[in-house]
């Protein structure tokens, strides 16, 4: 039952987070690619810079001595994903319209968000420097809810911390909330319908240009809640979703690019993936040892992967998917 | 990459003249750097500019002629810094008395043997075996080879590095170590090659990107073969030190400035060398055949080339460059260190360098080179400046002086290298020195 | 004054133009049917009408108003739609919600407009919720002009409605295509299907390389030796 348990803390609650966090990301990365056909590598640090205005509004409300039940951050998340909604117009605007207006391929558009990727980290770390600090601006404890297992023989809690619980609630309010939008509202079809097909989007008279601000509202907002959560679980720093654009992508391919119900799929998909694969499966199979027989017994450390190659993982997903089924899981766009 | 034809245009757009006046430009440029930062400073930026403009023509290769995103560079950089380690590394006596090399050796057979695994369940539908159980099989060798490659590596890397420290390096002239550098990124090349070049444009930079991590990750944690984050240090030279100059007799200060100019005339010599065979090159048949294919896959293809071969020979030579250059930074700085290879630095910077330079342009990305890296390496002290003038403004104004200038100006760096990006692709999109492709007949 | 008037239209993608002084007219009642060569502009011809290429000659009026060069989506609310010919059907979205597209500029409740559609295109109701990409080519043809209609346009415009279609739905389509006339709304088409086409056009258009080569009532055309023999073919 203690193997059980070990299990649910390390996998399925991290596992469920880490999953949390790629989806949203995911699915900016994937709306972006259906409506404007191009890769948004600064997705990651459009990611980092959500999370630090979280920052920036978080301690503002502190210094101004409001004490929240919540964590911090959790409370200006509705304000910090307007304003970096905003931004992502704004960057658009300043910096991929221009060059979508002169018929630029993809490829150009890509190199344009490397430089924007670029400016973002090189503004945050400007900014803030480029040290690690904690999003928790008012030191608020982290609530630990532990859940007593031994009514079913085991001597440990099934331990989740407040902030993950509010992560799980708020990843399930906007993935209910996004889907009811792409198939209810006259905008969400639209945007669907777009991916689809551009060209006769606009043969249909569909504002194309309405639409794509609502892409950069949706994919800036989402990418907020991702890095601040991601904020959350580890830690605030400048490079902080640099590293994880690797692992998105692959999970926004793997679902299916352009589909953002693949794209939640696929970000849990690998969430979990790299989960199992860095876990040490020894700890949950301990009990085997009493089957083996004498002088045999299980190595210390049976992971599949040691920790340092967790991206690996992503990456080895990605190119399994992209060799046997480069669609993806939902058929999306591809070469 | 459109053709731009070559007419006898005047002024800026003559491509030779407009060639002259850059160089010029930056040669003035790269004196008043001089002037302001002292000779020997700015010997240490020519010389490793001169090393990013070899990787720099590396990337030309790939991308301005073959159109292949390569955004592993800093992986290679790496490959090529860690080879020549290994070859022009001071032999380790401690290594080779141990049963070291005896543990290593069995490591090997493990990995030959799991190589013949794979490669036997790969043909096993020449017995009978197909479909999906071949997939299976296959699957489950590779799985046996990788079980079989650990149980063997991991008590030996333990034990290397709990004894000797790590393998060392044989000891052989640097040179040598830097045309390792580029064999191995040769070879890796090829497999990295195979895996992804058939992939759209957008999907092998993230295979890139991956690849280029995943090669990091491994030299970083083979502490048994590269120390990994203790680092080795110190590198030795193709040319004299400045110690082994101040022996003779000369000055600490001229001691740096004729040692480093040695190490540039010899790096200068390498670039003039791959220049002339790389413009050779794409003068000729091979290169009018590489940009048809670049210019459409489709119907090079058609009319029977071997596309997926022709990107796969780019992407090896633009790689052997890639090699041989890290392979010169890391001789040049003397350590290397796999924790101070930055994507932003080593795979972005080089990305900026070519398209601001001029993409299917060797011209051009050698100009390019210079001139983002001098712009990199000045970007730090013109921060510091403009962030002490304002640290003075507001605490004159009372609000405290800015914490950390140093780390900060640091940073001015990346930023200003976004800069530099977004405003040559609004501008010149095509760079500074844009390829000059001739009407053929 | 008519519904749509090109005058001496001249355009293309960019480079060489593909039209050389076009003239077409139509009123609200009729059926226009432009017929002609491959490569004649037939297509290019509603191309530059809606705006998905560049006429740097002529001019476009619809009902008195120049619309040359205009932004598609600006056309829609003016009046006018168009069917292409390939991809014109959102293969992920069901067939309601393909419908529903095309009522997007729409302000005011259209669901007597879908009524209507579906009236025109039964099968089409008994498949409302599946996605458009699993129909077969004829009932996405269909899909793709009931989309068209859900704007209630003054002027529809067809680029090859039949096709790639077996005859049989070649005969319904040609048939919808004329009740929706009948209903008020002004058809404008291209068709590779040249007699049957005529056959019920009241103005017939004989595009070669760019420009007008025969005009006159589609049976007029038909009957006339010379337009047979060089264009009619069979």
């Amino acid at each position: 039952m203690d193997e059980l348990i070990f299990f649910i803390n390390r996998v399925l609650i991290s596992g469920t987070v880490l999953g949390s966090i790629y989806a949203l990301g995911a699915i900016g990365v994937t709306l972006i690619f259906g409506i404007l056909r191009f890769a948004h590598f600064a997705h990651g640090d459009m990611m980092t810079m959500g999370a630090f205005i979280a920052f920036v509004l978080a301690s503002a409300l502190a210094a101004l001595g409001v004490a929240t039940p919540l964590p911090m951050a959790f409370v200006v998340l509705p304000a910090a994903m307007i304003v970096t909604a905003l931004l992502a117009l704004g960057i658009d605007r300043g910096f991929y319209a221009p060059l979508r207006a002169r018929g630029a391929r993809p490829v150009t558009l890509l190199i344009a968000s490397i430089g924007v990727t670029l400016m973002i980290q090189g503004l945050i770390r400007l900014i803030f420097g480029s040290g690690t600090r904690s999003i928790y601006v008012a030191n608020e404890p982290k609530d630990i809810f532990r859940i007593d297992m031994g009514w079913a023989g085991g001597s440990r809690p099934i331990s989740i911390t407040e902030p993950q619980v509010l992560m799980f609630a708020v990843t399930a309010a906007l993935v209910v909330a996004l889907h009811l939008f792409l198939t209810r509202s006259r905008l969400g079809k639209a945007m669907r319908a777009m991916a689809d097909n551009a060209d006769l989007a606009q043969v249909s008279g569909i504002n194309t240009a309405l639409v794509v601000r609502v892409t950069w509202v949706i994919a800036g907002a989402l990418a907020c809640v991702a890095g601040t959560m991601l904020a959350l679980d580890v830690a605030l720093m400048p490079d902080l979703a640099f590293n994880i654009v690797l692992p998105i992508f692959a999970a926004a391919i793997v679902g299916g690019l352009g589909h953002a119900y693949g794209a939640i799929v696929g970000g849990f998909l690998i969430a979990f993936a790299e989960t199992l694969a860095v876990f040490n499966w020894t700890a949950v199979l301990r009990p085997l040892n009493a089957l083996l027989p004498e002088g045999m017994a299980l190595p210390a450390n049976l992971a599949l992967v040691p920790t340092e190659y967790k991206l690996t993982v992503a990456f080895v997903i990605l190119v399994i998917t992209l060799l046997v089924r480069p669609t993806g899981i939902f058929k999306g766009a591809s070469t | 990459m459109s053709a731009a034809s070559n007419t006898e245009a005047r002024g800026w757009n003559s491509p030779l003249r407009r060639g002259l006046i850059l160089f010029a430009a930056m040669f003035v440029m790269v004196v008043a750097v001089g002037m302001v930062q002292g000779t020997a400073s700015i010997l240490l930026i020519l010389t490793q500019a001169t090393a990013f403009a070899l990787i720099a023509l590396g990337l030309n290769i790939q991308w301005g002629y073959g159109g292949l995103f390569n955004f592993a560079i800093m992986g290679f950089l790496m490959v090529g810094g860690a080879s020549t380690v290994f070859l022009s590394y001071p032999v380790n006596m401690a290594f080779w008395q141990s049963e070291g090399p005896l543990l290593l050796g069995r490591a090997l057979a493990a990995f030959l043997i799991g190589l013949a695994l794979v490669l036997l369940a790969r043909r096993s539908h020449r017995i009978g075996i197909a479909g999906r159980w071949k997939t299976a099989l296959v699957a489950l060798a590779w799985f046996a080879a990788y079980v079989i490659y650990r149980s063997q590596i991991d008590p030996a890397a333990a034990y290397i590095e709990s004894t000797a420290g790590f393998v060392g390096g044989l000891g052989l002239h640097p040179v040598l170590g830097w045309a390792f550098g580029g064999l191995v990124s040769a070879l890796i090349a090829f497999f990295v090659g195979r895996i992804s070049l058939g992939l759209r444009t957008d999907y092998l930079a993230i295979a890139t990107i991956g690849i280029s991590e995943i090669l990091r990750a491994l030299i970083k944690n083979m502490d048994w073969l590269t120390r990994g984050t203790m680092t080795v240090s110190p590198m030795p030279w193709p040319t004299p030190l400045p110690q082994h100059l101040q022996a003779t007799g000369m000055s600490i200060p001229d001691s740096f400035v004729f040692a480093r100019l040695g190490f540039l005339v010899l790096a200068g010599l390498i670039l003039v060398g791959a220049f002339i065979i790389v413009q050779r090159a794409y003068g000729g048949p091979w290169g009018r055949m590489m940009r048809a294919i670049r210019d459409n896959h489709v119907a090079a293809a058609s009319m029977g080339k071997d596309v997926t071969g022709r990107q796969l020979e780019l992407f090896i030579l633009g790689s052997i460059l890639m090699g041989v250059g890290g392979a010169m930074l890391a001789t040049f700085t003397q350590i290397f260190d796999p924790s101070g290879y930055q994507p932003i630095n080593h795979t972005f910077m080089i990305w900026v360098m070519v398209i601001v330079g001029g993409a299917g342009n060797n011209w051009g990305v050698v100009l390019g080179a210079f001139l983002i890296y001098i712009v990199w390496v000045i970007s730090d002290p013109l921060a510091q400046l403009i962030f002490l003038n304002l640290s003075q403004l507001t605490g004159s104004l009372g609000w405290g002086a800015i914490p950390e200038i140093d780390s900060r100006a640091l940073q001015m760096r990346v930023f200003v290298l976004g800069v530099v990006i977004t405003i040559a692709l609004r501008y010149a999109p095509r760079g500074l020195l844009p390829e000059v492709v001739r009407r053929e007949g | 004054m008519p519904l749509i008037e090109l005058k001496h239209v001249v355009g293309g993608y960019g480079g060489v133009p593909i039209l050389n002084g076009v003239d077409i007219a139509i009123e609200k009642s009729d059926i226009g049917v432009i017929v002609g060569p491959n490569g004649a502009g037939k297509s290019t011809t509603l191309k530059a009408i809606f705006g998905l290429l560049k006429v740097t000659g002529g001019t476009i009026e619809f009902c008195g108003e120049n619309i040359a060069n205009s932004l598609p989506d600006k056309l829609v609310p003016k009046g006018l739609s168009f069917v292409p010919q390939e991809k014109n059907v959102f293969t992920s979205l069901s067939v309601e919600e393909n419908l529903e597209m095309g009522a997007f500029t729409r302000r005011d409740d259209y669901s007597e407009t879908m009524t209507w559609v579906y009236e025109m295109f039964p099968v089409l109701r008994e498949k409302r919720r599946q996605p458009a990409g699993e129909l077969s080519g004829g009932q996405r043809q269909m899909v793709a002009m009931g989309r068209a209609l859900m704007s209630r346009p003054r002027l529809l415009m067809l680029d090859e409605p039949s096709a790639g279609l077996s005859p049989r739905y070649v005969i319904e389509i040609f048939e919808t295509i004329v009740r929706i006339n009948q209903e008020g709304v002004g058809i404008l088409m291209v068709e590779q299907n040249a007699r049957q086409a005529l056959a019920f056009a009241t103005r017939g258009f004989v595009l070669a390389q760019g420009q007008n080569r025969f005009t006159g009532t589609g049976p007029e055309l038909i009957a006339d030796p010379e337009v047979a023999k060089s264009f009619l073919g069979g």
